[in-house]
């Protein structure tokens, strides 16, 4: 192993993905992209009060202006109050892309203070199971308590409530989406830019004679990989800082920045690097490289934890999940980012070295320069 | 004087197939060294093995008295190699390209220097996936002399280029052999071996059907002089019946076969002196092409018909 010549590599393959603005776009603006995205469609999640379109046909009553403050009051909904001349609330809440909507009929208040009994109506779109369960939720808990006074009204006047809660999230803060997000789209960098570039080199840099070429002059084999992962995970911590930025700057994303992060930043892309050696030597042609290299990608991307938690997975996708080396990556970072639960890292980081040093044997064996 | 390249019964099996089967041959020092053959014949696999890049089955290789195989690091520093069809990184320019050997070889090359020896200065900050055939090729050329090399190989170096760049290419190598390096040149091309090549072997089918300079074959193997009189067929007819050597007509002239050198002065006289009409005459031999054409096959349309009807792509 000799430094100046690993670096003479290190700076040739760094200007020639500089120059490359695809390979670029994937590595950095892509996962940027991704976070952008991602959180803007999910950053609200849990975290702020679905808006309540609301009809009130007994618009004048104190009765329902006091169940609707009461709704507020839950923070579970926001009431926004429509006009009654909307029509039907179902298909304006379909045309607007509304999930949520209610309608007070007219006569409730009337109905609440002669004790007869009157209905409201939720409307909710099921598969925004959010805003449905807050909404309904809301609505429940209104009414059980405009119930209650009812029926203490009924005997003696006044009462208070028994029994209360108070709120609280599962963990010491209460994590959304966009805080998954972050290790998870770190992990996404750790796997695509060192599996799609590294297959297409393998194989083409074999067919185009490029490896010929270098086994001519004194860099060897060894080198070469070293100046690869050492590029990779240069590039990986590009990423995780740029995700790390947006997530904190951009969502207000409570991840812990930790050195504990580290380890993973720098085994995480050896093992990346080295299965993408794997694949493109076993190749036959680019082509063919192209394939295996997506055979192992994509389901790695999609059911690894990155775009979603592994926990929100039905049982038998999560047992899929965990025998993908990218599962102990992002599940590693998940624990130092946001749990701060170092035991649990430490497996998670012992099961990536195991499996990167088995890849990178495997691929520097079989990765070979010269024909026999 | 030393031979730079040394092979004793070199043979290479692939399975049942012997693609180099039992060749011996020298390279003497500071020579200009072609080896020519159609492909398939085994020219790329002994190339290779030469350079170290590929296990020989059986046989004695010394190249600068080295083993390639095993002895392909010290070795890889003397010598200089530009494959055919040189591919290099796409988003690299030629410039950079030559500091990256330089710093591999641990050697202090001029890339400015290097590109103007190849004719390539103009093209120095150019991306690689921007030049021209003929400009990677050059490229290949200077790269290959970052090590200030002993030996250089060049592996069809010429193939596709037009004529210019072609021609470049040769000046190359002509300052090559007059800087006292060792030229092992693989090609198709008969006029180039002709041009440049001190000494010549023909390799078909794995095996060397011809050695020795271009001239040496063309005498050994080529057919006999002939003596072009540009005339019509009475004089043809005066040649036969007055003389035993074979006579063939051809469009405006005649080709009277000869036996020695004497032949075609007699000949010529006894023209002179019949008052027949014609305008001119010159003596031709054949051609390295000629041989090779007659050893190997012939090139039709970029395509070779080797001797025994099986075809291959002359610019695979």
């Amino acid at each position: 192993m000799n430094g100046r010549r690993i670096l003479a590599d290190l700076k040739v393959t760094a200007r020639g993905y500089l120059r490359n603005p695809i390979a670029l776009f994937f590595s950095l603006i892509f996962p940027l992209i991704l976070i952008l995205l991602f959180g803007l469609i999910f950053a609200n999640t849990g975290a702020t009060a679905a808006t309540l379109y609301t009809e009130n046909f007994d618009h004048a009553s104190p009765v329902s202006q006091e169940f609707l403050s009461g709704l507020n009051q839950t923070h579970l909904v926001t009431v926004q109050v429509i006009n009654t001349s909307t029509g039907n609330l179902a298909v304006w809440l379909g045309q607007n892309d509304n999930p949520v909507g209610l309608v007070i009929p007219a006569g409730f208040g009337q109905n609440y203070t002669h004790h007869i009994a009157t209905n409201v109506t939720l409307y909710v779109n099921p598969q925004d199971a959010g805003a449905a369960g807050s909404a309904e939720g809301a609505v429940q808990a209104v009414e059980n308590e405009f119930n209650l006074r009812a029926a203490c009204q009924s005997t003696n006047g006044t009462c208070s409530p028994v029994l209360g809660y108070i709120p609280q999230s599962v963990g010491k803060t209460y994590f959304t989406y966009i805080d998954y997000l972050v290790p998870g789209l770190i992990g996404f960098s750790i796997l695509t830019s060192p599996m799609f570039s590294m297959v297409d080199v393998t194989s083409s840099y074999r067919k185009e004679g490029i490896f010929r070429q270098l086994s001519l002059t004194p860099l060897t084999r060894d080198e070469w990989l070293a100046s690869r992962v050492i590029w990779y995970t240069i590039l990986t911590f590009l990423a995780a800082a740029i995700m790390l930025g947006f997530g904190i700057g951009v969502f207000g994303a409570k991840v812990t920045i930790s050195v504990w992060m580290v380890p993973f930043l720098l085994v995480g892309p050896l093992l990346f690097v080295s299965l993408g050696m794997l694949a493109g030597s076993i190749a036959r042609t680019p082509e063919s490289a192209a394939v295996i290299g997506n055979i192992i990608t994509f389901p790695m991307m999609f059911l690894a934890g990155t775009f979603f938690p592994v926990s929100e997975f039905s049982p038998g996708l999560q047992v899929v999940a965990k025998v993908l080396p990218l599962y102990y990556v992002i599940d590693g970072m998940n624990q130092v980012l946001l749990f701060q639960n170092y035991a649990r890292a430490l497996t998670d980081f012992v099961i990536v070295l195991g499996i990167a040093v088995v890849f990178f044997a495997a691929a520097v064996y079989l990765f070979r320069w010269k024909g026999e | 004087m030393a031979d730079a390249i040394a092979v004793e019964g070199l043979t290479k099996n692939y399975g049942s197939l012997a693609a180099v089967d039992n060749i011996s041959f020298r390279v003497p020092a500071g020579s200009v060294f072609a080896f020519l053959g159609p492909n398939g014949a085994g020219k790329t696999t002994t190339t290779e093995i030469l350079e170290g890049l590929r296990a020989r089955s059986k046989g004695s290789v010394q190249v600068l008295g080295l083993d390639p195989w095993d002895e392909g690091r010290p070795l890889h520093r003397q010598i200089g190699v530009i494959p055919q069809d040189f591919r290099f990184f796409e988003k690299i320019t030629p410039r950079e390209s030559i500091d990256y050997y330089s710093t591999l070889f641990g050697t202090h090359s001029d890339p400015a220097a290097l590109l103007e020896r190849v004719k390539l200065s103009d093209k120095a900050d150019s991306r690689f996936d921007t030049l021209s055939g003929g400009q990677k090729q050059k490229l290949g050329l200077a790269l290959s002399l970052v090590n200030d090399p002993r030996i250089c190989f060049l592996d069809e170096p010429t193939t596709g280029l037009d004529p210019t760049a072609r021609r470049a290419i040769w000046d190359v190598v002509r300052e090559l052999r007059r800087e006292g390096r060792t030229v092992f040149l693989t090609t198709h091309y008969l006029e180039e071996a002709e041009i440049l090549a001190d000494r010549v072997a023909i390799i078909n089918h794995g095996q060397i059907v011809a050695a020795g300079s271009p001239a040496e074959i063309i005498d050994r193997l080529g057919g006999p002089a002939r003596l072009r009189i540009v005339a019509g067929s009475d004089v043809a007819d005066f040649v036969r019946s007055r003389f035993p050597n074979e006579v063939r007509r051809e469009g405006d002239h005649i080709d009277v076969v000869l036996r020695d050198r004497e032949d075609a002065l007699a000949i010529l006289e006894a023209v002179q002196e019949s008052r027949l009409a014609w305008t001119g005459f010159t003596t031709v031999r054949d051609t390295l092409e000629d041989v090779f054409v007659r050893l190997v096959g012939r090139m039709d349309d970029g395509v070779l018909k080797t001797s025994d009807g099986t075809t291959a792509e002359a610019s695979a």
